[in-house]
């Protein structure tokens, strides 16, 4: 009896371990990539996957932040249930990185040559402790100005250099009749759309003073107050409606020609394509007035969790794909961003893409390379939110002037440190 | 529960000529605690072990993750300052005067009308059965489909504001919804629109339980149907009052999704309530410690209300 019973958990015990040694050939994907231009280029990595002999799980939970994707992923963390990667952004990373739930993908990325390719700014992200936690997926920049070329016809405008060239071009439209400036209101995009007029207004160095190194003199300096004038000089061009516009809806008065300009990030781009425009014919895209050689970027990543042995090999082939230089190309071109990595040529990409693939290497050389506080590269989410409330709340009216906008900003950035 | 042990004690010499039926009956007696006793434990784990973590949680200084290291009310000294900061108003301050808007309008509006629609309901109507429903349904839909289907029908640029001016009526202007003074009354509009018909369907099953013979004799009496209705039917609706009351206060304190749905937060985060506070501190700020502060200042305000109202309803029963 005893024997048999020895045998039969000798057996079992076995039969697990066999289980165990063989690798599980399955990736497990959290991301909130549910919309179609961004499922389409996310389709390419798990095409890229399954000629590897890869089985792809999506655990893809809708919400364009993300924010319903953190909470999910927060569970399935606390739960011990890792995914093979998540969709991650900025601090998150660290983050986890920080709880040690993160992998290690240090070999593969010294097989690949990551730490040579991938810009240093982003890395700062990507690697934790020495470690690569996250394999950088592409690069997004915000201080974009997106301009409907008719429209721009109609009214006789040029590209605009400097803020107040800006200003002049909107003023045009408003007496054409158009609205000159597409703007949703809510807090991230007015956010996004005041790191564009920060770094416009105070310059390269400013910028990373104030808003990555969040250092209180540069905050309630004058320069920071002027740019909160400068903001308040924008907001007059918007629409009446504007309040609680959804970003796409935003784009797609720009694309219709019921507005002349939209300052949004380069994911506005693929909204371009989805409605069959071509930059240069239908659409113009400029950098920011007055910040041309810098970008202010924000970066997708997969964050790489720390799963059981049977697992990893997946998950290399996951961050390999990501990052090879094939699907870099291929996945931004659809995305509208531009490579993770410097070294991918731009062949496929369109006029748009190719300016900001030249940028994003210029600023890396150039050291102009800088997180946007609005989209969580700038600082923690505590702080870059209280900085968010602090803009919509200008925008919207609940604080009245410049001073008192930059003294709430000191205040509520010191409060969510 | 002695009550319960106290019985058993008696019952069991009786049984014990009988040892069969003995253990039957016992499980007899058993057998409603054991159903119950599943329920029981998840409601102990799952609300009260929550409660009881949630605010360990706001005493320490959890931010992404919990962490267990008690550090002090720090969180509460952070809302507590937060409380007073009128202008411009933080986050706080607005979650709780909306709260204070939103909860009393929504709750008196939703009585009144419903009461009102009862009334008229109950006059003996051709067409009740059909117009009942009507004003029911309503309460069937989820907070997130009465919130798009309302912003679409306030925004200015699409709904009602457009039509009318599509009609003509150029100079009609109603843009509460975008402006961040009124943004809250359209939360209270929407609510009110979603559960004034489920009030409704509880004052009218109150009217039919009161005694046609006291109608009556106070028909014979003279009163107009102002006075009967002021004097007698009002006030014999009370406990129904009471029902509605408790339902529309935990309706209105966790109305979360109807702000997410309907405003998206609001200009400037301007039609916040301390659920939508909540959530942005624990999920979105990684602020989890004052998330959970805020979690615990509900549940005490909530308290607050419903304590004293079981106490009198408990009190009245066992006189």
């Amino acid at each position: 009896m005893l024997r048999k019973l020895l045998i039969g958990t000798a057996l079992a015990t076995s039969f697990a371990f066999s289980a165990h040694a063989a690798d599980v050939k399955e990736v497990q994907m959290l991301h909130w990539w549910t919309s179609g231009g961004e499922a389409a280029a996310l389709n390419v990595l798990k095409q890229d996957l399954a000629k590897e002999g890869y089985a792809w799980k999506d655990v893809p939970v809708a919400g364009g932040g993300g924010d319903a994707a953190m909470t999910a992923l927060k569970a399935m963390v606390a739960a011990g249930n890792y995914p093979t990667a998540s969709q991650m952004l900025g601090y998150t990373v660290l983050d986890y990185a920080a709880a040690g739930v993160m992998g290690d993908l240090t070999e593969t990325a010294k097989k690949e040559g990551w730490d040579k390719s991938v810009p240093a700014a982003l890395q700062k992200f990507s690697v934790y402790d020495g470690k690569w936690v996250a394999a950088p997926v592409n690069v997004h920049s915000v201080n974009w100005l997106w301009i409907n070329k008719a429209v721009m016809d109609k009214i006789g405008g040029t590209e605009p250099k400097t803020f107040d060239d800006f200003v002049a071009l909107l003023d045009k439209a408003k007496a054409a009749g158009v609205i000159p400036l597409a703007l949703g209101g809510q807090n991230w995009q007015e956010a996004t759309m005041f790191d564009s007029v920060v770094l416009s207004t105070g310059g390269p160095e400013f910028y990373k003073k104030a808003m990555n190194d969040l250092d209180e003199e540069s905050l309630k300096s004058d320069t920071m107050k002027k740019s909160f004038d400068n903001l308040a000089k924008l907001v007059k061009y918007v629409d009446p409606n504007f309040s609680g516009r959804d970003w796409n809806l935003a784009t797609a008065m720009v694309i219709k020609g019921d507005a002349l300009v939209q300052v949004m990030g380069d994911w506005a781009k693929g909204e371009f394509h989805a409605a069959n425009k071509t930059p240069g014919t239908d659409f113009l895209c400029y950098r920011f007035p007055g910040t041309d050689g810098s970008v202010i970027y924000n970066s997708d990543m997969f964050g790489m969790f720390n799963v059981p042995e049977d697992r990893k090999a997946a998950q290399v082939a996951l961050a390999t794909a990501t990052l090879s230089k094939s699907f870099q190309s291929a996945f931004n071109v659809v995305k509208g961003s531009v490579p993770a990595r410097t070294d991918v040529p731009d062949t496929d990409f369109d006029a748009c893409g190719k300016k900001g693939i030249a940028d994003l290497k210029k600023a890396n050389e150039g050291g102009t390379l800088f997180g946007s506080l609005a989209q969580g590269y700038g600082a923690p989410p505590a702080v870059a939110n209280a900085y968010k409330d602090v803009v919509s709340k200008f925008v919207h009216g609940q604080i009245k002037t410049s001073d008192e906008a930059v003294t709430e900003l000191v205040k509520a950035i010191d409060d969510a440190k | 529960m002695s009550t319960v042990a106290e019985t058993q004690i008696k019952l069991t010499p009786e049984h014990d000529a009988r040892p069969g039926a003995s253990v039957r009956s016992r499980l007899q007696d058993l057998l409603p605690k054991i159903v119950l006793a599943p329920s029981f434990a998840a409601t102990i784990v799952f609300v009260y072990g929550f409660i009881l973590w949630t605010i360990y949680l706001s005493f320490t200084n959890s931010k992404t993750f919990p962490s267990y290291a008690v550090t002090g009310a720090r969180a509460y000294q952070r809302l507590w300052r937060w409380t007073f900061e009128s202008d411009p108003p933080s986050s706080w301050y607005t979650s709780i005067t909306n709260m204070g808007i939103f909860g009393f309008l929504y709750i008196l509006i939703c009585l009144a009308l419903g009461l009102f629609l009862a009334i008229l309901l109950d006059q003996k109507i051709r067409g009740e059965g059909v117009l009942r429903p009507i004003y029911l349904y309503p309460m069937a839909l989820s907070f997130i489909v009465t919130g798009v289907a309302w912003k679409w029908f306030l925004d200015p640029g699409l709904g009602l504001e457009q039509t009318l001016h599509q009609w003509g009526w150029t100079s009609f202007h109603f843009d509460w919804i975008k402006n961040k003074d009124f943004v809250i009354y359209t939360v209270v509009i929407a609510g009110v629109w979603q559960a004034s018909g489920f009030v409704m369907a509880m004052f009218l099953a109150g009217l039919r339980g009161i005694d046609g013979e006291i109608m009556k004799a106070a028909q014979i009496d003279g009163a107009s149907a102002f006075q009967l209705y002021r004097r007698i039917v009002i006030p014999l609706l009370r406990p129904v009052f009471l029902s509605a009351f408790i339902v529309l206060a935990h309706l209105a304190i966790k109305s979360y999704d109807l702000v997410v749905a309907l405003t998206s937060g609001g200009p400037g985060g301007s039609a916040w309530l301390p659920s939508n506070f909540m959530y942005e501190f624990t999920f979105k700020r990684n602020e989890m410690a004052v998330g959970s502060a805020s979690a615990v200042i509900m549940l005490m305000t909530i308290t607050a209300i419903i304590v004293p109202y079981l106490y009198s309803e408990l009190r009245e029963k066992s006189r």
